[in-house]
């Protein structure tokens, strides 16, 4: 589904940022990206959703590949890609419902379609009674699933989201979690960077450690505990 | 529908800019549209003044009315010329008489040499040529003196070329402008949007998509500009028509190209500065 072959990024100013990482990604897999700031997590994840191109090697979703993709395919891809940030990315001047639905406007849905799909990934994200609300009115936690909400109503294949509970206390974090793994279970594959041990350590799933541009630990190739779990 | 809501938002927004930008293209299309004017009305003036062009070929008194004949024939069958007429002496004399009125008298007893009078055929009045059909009829032997188009003919066609070419360039360097702050106001709008732009992206809208609503505004600009542009050239003229001479407007066809232009400006611009800065976000 993701298959990225030998893969680096070099920044003109930085330097090397992703340095020949080579992995494959399933079907319905729930992943974590870890490893310190400046790791190429984020980068990583970039190129996934071809927001970058790799310097050299290739990067193929779902059949788009870095190579070919023209800039109207990189479009294409991303309705059927959710993406979730840190900051939540929400219009401070909409509504949770008028975000949500910005996603579904942009893309040419049909009008009539729009308010059922809002109302119910609302209802998955537990906001069904705040739809009208405004982010600034929201917390942290229920902005960040406004968010979600609205990378899941094109139904996307694969959620990609780069540390979703870097501004959360921790509860807000154990209930975004949660809805992150319920999404999975649901057969959406969810790619997550985060630096939260804590959180990584209690999970089973498989934990991709990077560092340095590199990806230095996988528990899909290694069966063992990561290094971050050693610590 | 929602790509023309966003675009007047952004009048909203900035106002000063869009004011600027609007006025801009007014003056360009302005700078065109006055000096147009004065091309055009030239133009219809030269016309009327064409259809008097003439070339007069004075007869030397040795030639026999059979050879006046035969000439007259030959060069009415010139392909620009459309008559060619004999004016003896006697008519030359009536003309000049008739033409005096009160002071008639002074013609008393005078001759005034026969001529060939020829017309030409719209279309070949201009300087050039009358010059060239003139020369061939000065070949003739019995031919002592010819008159046509007088320098001052030559003169309004030169200030006509002067008024077209001034018009281009004003025009041009206005247009220019105006295209410049047309970007800069593009510019504005896109960096504060820039944050629904990139979540635009994120979320699979294509760059056609994101681009519309500027390319709107930059249209309705344009048009606006036009508009704004119609209307002081048609205000420049009716005070010209009013208190100095009698002036032409320009016809439908004219003005709607001016229009088009207007809106071709505002697309121009906008579309240069929006693919541009839609990179960098």
């Amino acid at each position: 589904m993701i298959r990225i072959t030998h893969a680096t990024k070099v920044y003109p100013r930085t330097g090397t940022a992703v340095d020949d990482v080579s992995l494959h990604i399933g079907k319905g897999e729930f992943v974590f990206f870890t490893g310190p700031s400046g790791a190429g997590k984020t980068t990583l994840l970039k190129m996934v959703y071809m927001e970058e191109r790799p310097t050299s090697g290739e990067v193929k979703v779902s059949g788009t590949s870095s190579i070919t993709a023209r800039d109207r395919d990189v479009a294409q891809l991303r309705r059927r890609l959710g993406i979730v940030f840190q900051d939540f990315r929400l219009l401070e001047n909409r509504t949770a419902e008028q975000n949500i639905a910005f996603a579904l406007e942009v893309t040419g849905t049909p009008a009539n379609l729009v308010a059922p799909k809002v109302s119910r990934v609302l209802t998955q994200v537990g906001l069904a009674g705040k739809g009208t609300a405004f982010p600034r009115e929201l917390s942290g936690g229920e902005q960040q699933r406004v968010a979600i909400a609205r990378a899941l109503v094109n139904d996307p294949f694969v959620l990609i989201a780069d540390e979703p509970t870097g501004n959360l206390d921790d509860r807000a974090t154990r209930g975004i979690f949660q809805l992150l793994r319920d999404i999975n279970a649901g057969g959406t594959a969810v790619m997550m960077a985060t630096h939260n041990l804590e959180l990584i350590r209690r999970q089973e799933f498989r934990t991709i450690e990077m560092n340095r541009g590199a990806v230095v630990f996988d528990t899909a190739e290694n069966g063992g505990a990561p290094a971050a779990r050693a610590e | 529908m929602r790509s023309l809501r966003d675009a007047l938002i952004t009048f909203r927004r900035s106002p000063l800019l869009s004011a600027l930008s609007v006025t801009t293209i007014a003056f360009s299309l302005f700078a065109f549209g006055l000096f147009g004017l004065v091309t055009l009305n030239i133009r219809v003036a030269l016309e009327r003044l064409e259809d008097r062009v003439e070339i007069r070929a004075f007869i030397a008194e040795t030639a026999s009315p059979e050879s006046m004949g035969q000439a007259a024939g030959d060069i009415s069958a010139y392909p620009e010329v459309s008559s060619a007429r004999i004016v003896t002496q006697e008519q030359a004399l009536g003309r000049a008489q008739k033409e005096l009125g009160d002071f008639r008298d002074v013609f008393e007893g005078a001759v005034l040499p026969a001529s060939i009078d020829v017309t030409l055929k719209s279309g070949f009045r201009d300087p050039a040529t009358v010059k060239r059909v003139a020369g061939r009829i000065k070949a003739f032997s019995f031919v002592d003196d010819i008159r046509y188009g007088e320098e001052w003919i030559e003169k309004l066609y030169r200030l006509r070329n002067i008024a077209g070419v001034a018009g281009v360039v004003l025009g041009t360097a206005f247009a220019s402008v105006s295209m410049i702050i047309i970007g800069a106001t593009i510019r504005m709008a896109v960096l504060a949007r820039a944050r629904e732009i990139a979540i635009m992206r994120l979320v699979g809208a294509t760059d056609a998509y994101i681009r519309r609503p500027f390319l709107i505004e930059g249209l309705t600009k344009g048009i606006m500009g036009g508009l704004l542009a119609l209307l002081f050239t048609y205000v420049a003229r009716s005070i010209i028509d009013r208190y100095l001479i009698e002036t032409v407007f320009f016809d439908r066809k004219v003005a709607l190209l001016g229009l088009v232009f207007g809106a071709m400006i505002g697309l121009v611009g906008s579309a240069v500065s929006v693919g541009r800065h839609l990179r960098r976000i």
